[in-house]
Order: structure tokens, then C-alpha cells, then sequence
């Protein structure tokens, strides 16, 4: 099968590679680029743990066509921190002990920065609705969506300080 | 979460200065990054996919296999059947001499449950892999199969697995772990009533979100390199060596860092054939689980059928206790006797009973092996114990807790496996929960401790 | 069209360790010369926190800060041999044998310190905070870190030590069952509340309210990782899992995590819990196992709240509206049962 070109950016630097027409985008981000950090749990699109943003907006990596991505910006785990410093989310997941084995947790803070990024002031129902596509086995997910909210509170106050 | 501090306070030593803490995960950081490593995350130029050809069948005896068409298949590099295995025997407990070995690697003569493999593809792509596994024709006849643990020991039930002889595992000379206290019959004749009661449970799935899978390397030295999300590593790493027949200390294990484990990755299944197709092909190979293998190819809590005869008195207290335990096995043993024995060792619960008879039965049936889970050989046993005393509260009209401190094990009871009870708290633990549950117990059971022996 | 609540209790305890001992694991310490100390191991962590709490119990029982130490797992190459992490015996075991090896190495480490400071090594104390000082005397003190170099390139002594916990293997009776399976049982109790639908046979889990005996909370935040991450699971074995819903026929066997339900974070019940310690005497610093037991009280607790709501007893989990809503029209057609 020829290869296509996909031409994009990820966590803000321009990425280009040659692409088979049915890869799928999780493969690129982890086989080509290096960023292992978007886990592969089922490859069926039904687990979350391959979350990544797409313009903004969360999809499924391990469902979504590379090539999809051509003249995109995608966003993965590696790109929530900034400059070194981390994510608010990033920190209220480590300090709230939110992540046991870890597989689940980069999916879940994507989907949880989509979250936050359109609503700075969830609600618990709307915490629950953001991460009902992430499974995790471990936590029980209660650890999860006080963190969520903790690190909401956290941006709502650093914003009016 | 508060640590009720009242509780045994005298057993306590002082407090520690790096223990008793709530040390920040040394991990956390790796995690909420994406920087931990987990075994998939690395890449090794040539490397080869491993798919497997499973049995579509229950039960069926294996005519003939012809991989021509696959092995010419765009891709494909290696294919692997029985034949290429140096000592075909899955040999997962003789290494705590615990036999017979009952398991192919793969498949030789007969498949006994669906989703046994049986032919290793070994292609440059995943697709490609998959591919050549659809175009392996492997000729099965089919045979009766037996799906009920009580069935499958019933005499002209169809036979499981031959290694056996017949469809349970052998202990000592039993068809059953035993453990035998006091005269049961006698408790039951004194008893003023009798309960008997049928409990189960269905195979449960481990389900991490990672699932089972390993990438095995060639080194230059001609040891193999087997990066695998195994929960025991020097388990897997002999387990293996016995399979391949070669010198334990050419293999070398890297794990350590799990995506969930909860017992579902002991049973060493896809480290052997991959060191295999890295041993033929001189290139590194990855086999990971399919969402779809680790549901129903990966083995199971195993389903228990337990039935529960209690003779109990009016008063609360339970005189004797006769439990059958049939743990369903599945198509082969993997951890089954042990964690059948653990189910008889941890009968009849947390309470002191004179009289208790245990027969724990590990069962073949024609399904996919059940292994380890977490709570292996407990979780079922809890579900069927904790019903049942239920049940006795309610048949005398006593509070659920109130029976269960009345017959509560304290430090010096004798246990139905012939030990004295030391450390026990299960009435202290009892009081706590009532306390933070709002349900009211009386003064003589707030009163009650785990320090003195019952009466 | 009925809500009915119920409430149900249950109590356990569970076994440390593999069943019947026989499973070593082995570990060695060793004070590297750019100031950690450096615990080999072939343990794995399975994101419950091994990683962590043997950090802890190291640093612990040689008396210096956790910041100071690495751990190092896993390969076969460098670790000595380690059974494996199941049967809830990481923490007992492997800890033990850390322990061992700490112990060693802190006496070496005291040793050489000792001939630095020029006083006897039993008026000596570690800090905890990387220092070592004379008993009562506290500006009479040098760093576990000069005490590493100064044992390496003055000493040539080596700060180590090496580690092994066993519990002797015990053979059952053939006849009796008399046999040993484990030394130490951590015990758990949980009450359920449930809201069960009548009409739709589905049950909602209000409030789990537990009490969980464990020895010794070594790090008290990872055994609430155990107890709340536990619960969950134990509440989605009573009424959701099941790889064969139509056991003992496989047919329909979910193959995937559309089919495999478990409960979402919309399903979440309420949650108390407190923790109790009655020491385990061969426990590392009195520590159980309990990444298992967890998971195992509130399966019957939420049985025996589902027969408290609406009378019907449920003994096949998983406990599916199916079950229930049979259950309930065979009471409906049936004289009282238990």
C-alpha cells in the first residue's frame, strides 16, 4: 500500500511523516514519534486510555485515521505540561493519589483537560460525563473526579489571584 | 481515611518516621506525564507481530493442520506449531512440585477449550499477521464437550483432559483437599435446626486496562531479553527455560511496572512462544493479548459451586459445618489445585465451629482455564459464607452482627486446619464498621475482644 | 413501580501471602557513593504501590529519609529472586527481606560512622532526616552521606546488605487438611446500603461503610488506594461481571468492554471507611497484606442488603436485574423462603 504524507502539529511542534492510509493515529503518535505516553488498551476504541485532542476537541486515537490528522493540531499527555510545570490537573491527580498502575491516567487528564478547558467550573455530574469513556480498573474513579474538581478549584483561584 | 487508634493500642509499637506516612507515589509523577515505561514502550527496528490460530471448538481432536497457505503470505516470516516447541509442557506448578503437567504450549492432538492455540504466526505487521492466521486450516473433529462442574465428575462424562484420567485433580490419593475437625454428623444430630444452601458464581475477567503481552529481544551474546508485564518474572523466566529447554541463565526478564495486574498476569502465556519465534528468527518479537484474547482467551476467576450445611443452635452458635467447594478449573490445571486448597484453608470463615468437614474439588470442564484472581480461592468462598450467615441470622431471629460476634474466632480458638487462631480482630473490626455504619449493637457485643478465647 | 433499601453486612478476613509459604523473595541494599542508598530487587508493581512503600520501609529501617531511596525492579540480571506479587504478600514478604538487608547495611553505616565520629556505635542514632549524631548530642553529627564516601574510599568497607524472607513451607495432611497457610490475616466488615428497582430489577448501591484491620498502614493514602479501588471492584463482581453470563454455557460471552459491564464513574456509591491496626508479629513493622481482601466484603454485604430491600436471596453473582426481577416474581408465586 503507498504511503501518504501527514503534515500536523503536535503539542505545538510541527510533525511530518509518511503514513500507510489505514494507520491509525495512536500507532504514529507512540511508533513513529516516540510519544508512549497515549496508551493502547483495546484498540477498539471502547477504554479511552488512548485519548489524545484533536484540534481541542477529545477522540480516540487508536480509532481515528492518521491521516485524519493532516493540517491539525493534536494534543497528548506529553503537551499538558508547560515549560516544565505542570498541569493543574497533573498535580492535583499526583497529590490526590489518583493514579494507581498509571495505564488509564494520561487518557483520563486528556479528557479531563477538554473538560476543563470548555467549563472552568464543573459540576460533579459534569466530571462524571467528561470521563465515562475512560475505564479505569484501579482507583475506583472517586479519587479521580475529586481531583478533577480540586484541580478546577484550583485554576478558578490562581485565575482571580 | 481514620485510623481508629483505640483498638489494640497496647500491641502498638511507636510510630515510625518513614512508615505510617502518606509518602507521594514514586510514581505518580511518571504516571500523570506519560513518561512511565510500561513494556510496550519501546521500539526495536525488524521486529516481528505474533498471532496466534485459536480453536474455534469446545472440544475437538485435531485431524490435521496445514499452514502452506499462510507460510506464503505477504508478511509472514515464521510459522510455529507443536512440533517447533522443544519441550511442549505448560509447566506452571511443577515448579512448586505440584503435577502432573497437563498443558500443551500448543496444541499437538486435541484442542479442549475454545480459544486454545494452537499455530504461531510470526509476520512484520499485525495486519499481516492476522491475515495468515485466517488462512491456516486446521481440520478439527468434534467432540462432546461438559460444561458443569458437577457433570464432568459424573461417571461417563466426557473426558477433559487425558493427563488426568478423569475430570478432577488428584490430591494425595483424594478426589478432594479434605480438612476434617470434630464429627460433623454429631453436631448435625445435636443441632436445633440445619440449613443447607447452594451457592455461585460465573468466571470473572481480570480486565486491566493493559493487557497481557511481552516483547522478547536476541542479544549478540545469544541470551534472549524478555520485556514482559508478567506479575512474577523469575516464575515466568523458569517457566519458560523449561519450555525451551535451554540453560535458565540465557534468559533474562525486564518488567516490573504493571498496567494492572489483579493475578491475571501469572500464568506465563505469551513469553515462551515468543522466545521461541525470537530463537528461530533471530529478530525481536511482540505478543500482546487482543482485547478480545484477554476477555475470553486469558484465564478467569475460576466459577465455584459451594454448597453449605450448617447445624446451628438457637442461642446463634454454629456446632458444624459441611462444605462442598467445586472450583471449575476449566480445560487444564494453571493454578487450580493451589488455589483449591487455599478455597479448604480458608473454610469455614472467621468463626470458631467444633465440628467442620471440607471437601474442596478442582474440576476440568471444556472451557478457558481459570488461574489467579484477585482474592484467589477467598473471593467466592466469602460471597457463599457471608450469604449463608445471612441466612442462620435470619432463620433465628438474630441481628446479622450479633451472630457473627457470637461466633467470631478470638486468639486461641482451634481452626478447622488444626492451628490455634492468633491475631484475630474480627470482632474489633466488626464494632468499627457498626460505629461508622450507624448500626446499633448490643453492650455485650461493644464489650466483646478478640483477646480472650471464646466460650 | 417500587424503590426498596436494604442494608447488609459482612465480615472477612484474609490470608498474608502465598498459601501454605514456600515463596521467598530476596533483596540486597547498598549505599551508593553519590547518596542514596539503592535497594535491588525483581519484585514488580502492579500500581499498587510497591515501588513506594518499599521505599518507605528501606528508608525506615536503616533511619534515613525516603527521598534517599531508589528503588530498583525489575530484572532477573540484577535483582535476586523474588517469587512474584500476588496472593497480597509484596508488602509482607519482600518488605521483610528489606528489612534484613537494611539492617546489615545500617550496621555497617553505624560501624563506620562511629570510627568517624570517634564514640561507640551504640551511642549513636540516625535522624531520619540523613544524618547520624551522637545520642543526645545532636550537633555531634555527620551526614549518611559523608559516612557512605568515608566507608567507600577511606574504610573500604562496603555499606550493603542482603535480605531474604521465607515462611517455611507447610504440607497439608492428605487425610485431615492439618496444615499451616499463613501466619497473618488482615480482617475487613462492610455494610452496604442498596436502592433496588422493583420494576427494573436493577440495584443502586447507596453507601459502602467499612472497617479494614491491616496490621499496620504503612502509608495510609495507598491502603485507601486498596480499600476505595477494592470496593469498586468488589461492588462490580456482585452485580455486573461475568465473563460467561449464561454460565455453564458459554454462549454470549462478552468480548470486549461494551459486553464486559462494570460500573461507571456515574455509579459510584458513597463511601466511609476506617482503618484499624492490630500488628501482624512477622509483618514488616506490623504490616498485612490487603490488596485483596478489599474487594471481597462487599460482595455478600450488598447480597444481604438486596434480600433486606425486597426479600428475594440472591446465591449466584453476579446479581443482574434478571436475577432480580425473577427472583421477585417467583416470590410473588411462592410461599415465604429464607
Amino acid at each position: 500500500m503507498a504511503k501518504l504524507p501527514v503534515i500536523f502539529t503536535v503539542n505545538g511542534a510541527e510533525a511530518a511523516e509518511f503514513v500507510a492510509a489505514d494507520a491509525v493515529l495512536a500507532d504514529v503518535l507512540r511508533d513513529k514519534l516516540g510519544l508512549t505516553g497515549t496508551r493502547i488498551g483495546c484498540g477498539q476504541g471502547t477504554c479511552g486510555a488512548c485519548t489524545v485532542l484533536l484540534d481541542g476537541e477529545p477522540v480516540l486515537s487508536c480509532l481515528t485515521l492518521a491521516v485524519r490528522a493532516n493540517g491539525h493540531a493534536v494534543t497528548t499527555i506529553e503537551g499538558l505540561a508547560t515549560g516544565g510545570t505542570l498541569h493543574a490537573l497533573q498535580q492535583a491527580f499526583a497529590d490526590g493519589f489518583a493514579t494507581q498502575c498509571g495505564f488509564c491516567t494520561s487518557g483520563m487528564l486528556v479528557a479531563a483537560k477538554a473538560l476543563l478547558d470548555a467549563n472552568p467550573d464543573p459540576d460533579r455530574a459534569d466530571v462524571v460525563d467528561a470521563i465515562s469513556g475512560n475505564i479505569c480498573r484501579c482507583t475506583g474513579y472517586e479519587p479521580i473526579i475529586n481531583a478533577i474538581l480540586a484541580a478546577a478549584a484550583d485554576r478558578r483561584g490562581a485565575k482571580s489571584a | 481515611m481514620e485510623q481508629v487508634r483505640d483498638f489494640f493500642a497496647a500491641e502498638r509499637g511507636k510510630d515510625g518516621k518513614a512508615v505510617g506516612t502518606s509518602l507521594p507515589r514514586s510514581d505518580g509523577l511518571g504516571h500523570v506525564t506519560g513518561q512511565t515505561q510500561f513494556y510496550a514502550d519501546r521500539h526495536f527496528p525488524g521486529m516481528l507481530h505474533l498471532r496466534m490460530v485459536r480453536s474455534p471448538h469446545d472440544h475437538a481432536r485435531i485431524r490435521s493442520v496445514d499452514t502452506s497457505a499462510a507460510e506464503r503470505m505477504p508478511g509472514v516470516v515464521r510459522v510455529i506449531t507443536h512440533k517447533d516447541v522443544p519441550a511442549n509442557i505448560y509447566t506452571i506448578l511443577r515448579l512448586i512440585q505440584v503435577e502432573p503437567n497437563d498443558e500443551p504450549v500448543l496444541a499437538e492432538d486435541k484442542v479442549r477449550f475454545r480459544g486454545e492455540q494452537v499455530v504461531a504466526i510470526l509476520a512484520e505487521t499485525e495486519a499481516e499477521a492476522r491475515a495468515a492466521v485466517a488462512a491456516v486450516k486446521v481440520d478439527y473433529e468434534v467432540l462432546p464437550a461438559v460444561f458443569d462442574v458437577e457433570e464432568a465428575l459424573e461417571p461417563g462424562a466426557p473426558l477433559v483432559n487425558e493427563y488426568h484420567g478423569n475430570n478432577w485433580f488428584t490430591y494425595e490419593g483424594h478426589h478432594c483437599r479434605r480438612v476434617r475437625l470434630g464429627d460433623v454428623e454429631k453436631g448435625f444430630a445435636e443441632a436445633d435446626h440445619i440449613l443447607e444452601e447452594r451457592y455461585q458464581s460465573a468466571p470473572i475477567e481480570h480486565a486491566p486496562v493493559e493487557t497481557t503481552g511481552c516483547i522478547v529481544v536476541p542479544e549478540a551474546n545469544g541470551r534472549l531479553t524478555c520485556y514482559s508485564n508478567t506479575q512474577a518474572l523469575f516464575f515466568t523466566l523458569d517457566n519458560a527455560g523449561l519450555i525451551l529447554n535451554v540453560p535458565f541463565q540465557k534468559l533474562r526478564l525486564i518488567g516490573g511496572t504493571v498496567g494492572g495486574g489483579f493475578g491475571g498476569k501469572v500464568d506465563v502465556t505469551t513469553e515462551p512462544v515468543a522466545m521461541l519465534g525470537a530463537m528461530l528468527t533471530g529478530r525481536p518479537v511482540k505478543y500482546a493479548y487482543s482485547r478480545e484474547e484477554e476477555m475470553q482467551v486469558s484465564s478467569p476467576r475460576a466459577a465455584e459451586r459451594i454448597y453449605i450445611k450448617d447445624g446451628v443452635m438457637n442461642d446463634g452458635r454454629i456446632v458444624a459445618r459441611k462444605v462442598r467447594v467445586y472450583v471449575d478449573a476449566g480445560a487444564y490445571s494453571r493454578h487450580s489445585p493451589y488455589g483449591t486448597t487455599k478455597a479448604a484453608a480458608h473454610m469455614p470463615g472467621p468463626y470458631t465451629i467444633p465440628n467442620v468437614w471440607i471437601d474442596a474439588h478442582c474440576v476440568y470442564t471444556n472451557r478457558t482455564p481459570s488461574s489467579a484472581m484477585r482474592g484467589f480461592g477467598v473471593t467466592i468462598g466469602d460471597f457463599a459464607l457471608e450469604v449463608q450467615m445471612d441466612r442462620i441470622a435470619r432463620l433465628l431471629g438474630i441481628d446479622p452482627i450479633a451472630l457473627r460476634m457470637k461466633n467470631a474466632y478470638r486468639d486461641g480458638d482451634m481452626k478447622a486446619h488444626g492451628e490455634l487462631t492468633k491475631g484475630a480482630a474480627l470482632v474489633e473490626t466488626m464494632q468499627a464498621a457498626a460505629e461508622v455504619a450507624g448500626w446499633p449493637i448490643s453492650a455485650e457485643d461493644a464489650a466483646r475482644s478478640s483477646l480472650k478465647a471464646g466460650a | 413501580m417500587a424503590k426498596a433499601r436494604g442494608r447488609g453486612v459482612a465480615a472477612v478476613n484474609y490470608p498474608t501471602g502465598m498459601n501454605l509459604g514456600g515463596d521467598p523473595s530476596q533483596a540486597l541494599v547498598h549505599a551508593t557513593t553519590t547518596g542514596n542508598f539503592v535497594v535491588s530487587l525483581s519484585s514488580t508493581d502492579l500500581g499498587q504501590g510497591l515501588k513506594t512503600v518499599m521505599q518507605q520501609i528501606c528508608a525506615e529501617a536503616i533511619g534515613v529519609p525516603a527521598e534517599m531511596v531508589i528503588i530498583d525492579t525489575a530484572d532477573t540480571d540484577t535483582g535476586p529472586h523474588c517469587m512474584g506479587t500476588f496472593a497480597s504478600r509484596g508488602t509482607h514478604r519482600i518488605g521483610n527481606a528489606i528489612i534484613m538487608a537494611a539492617k546489615e547495611a545500617r550496621q555497617v553505616m553505624m560501624d563506620v560512622a562511629a570510627d568517624e565520629l570517634e564514640v561507640g556505635a551504640a551511642d549513636l542514632e540516625t535522624d531520619g532526616k540523613g544524618n547520624i549524631h551522637v545520642k543526645g548530642v545532636p550537633s555531634k553529627s555527620i551526614p549518611v552521606f559523608q559516612v557512605a564516601l568515608a566507608a567507600h574510599f577511606k574504610h573500604g568497607k562496603t555499606v550493603s546488605g542482603r535480605g531474604i524472607f521465607m515462611q517455611t513451607r507447610s504440607f497439608p495432611d492428605p487425610e485431615t487438611g492439618k496444615m499451616i497457610p499463613a501466619t497473618t490475616y488482615a480482617h475487613a466488615c462492610t455494610i452496604a446500603e442498596v436502592e433496588v428497582d422493583t420494576e427494573t430489577g436493577e440495584v443502586a448501591v447507596l453507601s459502602l461503610k467499612s472497617a479494614y484491620e491491616v496490621g499496620k498502614a504503612l502509608n495510609p493514602k495507598m491502603v485507601e488506594q486498596q480499600i476505595v479501588g477494592g470496593a469498586w471492584m468488589g461492588m462490580s463482581h456482585a452485580l455486573y461481571e461475568t465473563t460467561e453470563p449464561y454460565y455453564p454455557s458459554r454462549a454470549h460471552g462478552p468480548l470486549d468492554f461494551n459486553e464486559y459491564l462494570m460500573p461507571g464513574p456515574g455509579d459510584l456509591p458513597a463511601f466511609e471507611g476506617v482503618i484499624l491496626e492490630r500488628p501482624s508479629d512477622d509483618g514488616p513493622y506490623g504490616a498485612k497484606g490487603v490488596g485483596e481482601m478489599t474487594a471481597n466484603s462487599p460482595i455478600p454485604a450488598i447480597a444481604n442488603a438486596i434480600f433486606d430491600a425486597v426479600g428475594v436471596r440472591i446465591d449466584t453473582i453476579p446479581i443482574t436485574p434478571e436475577r432480580v426481577l425473577r427472583a421477585l416474581r417467583a416470590k410473588t408465586l411462592e410461599p415465604e423462603k429464607m
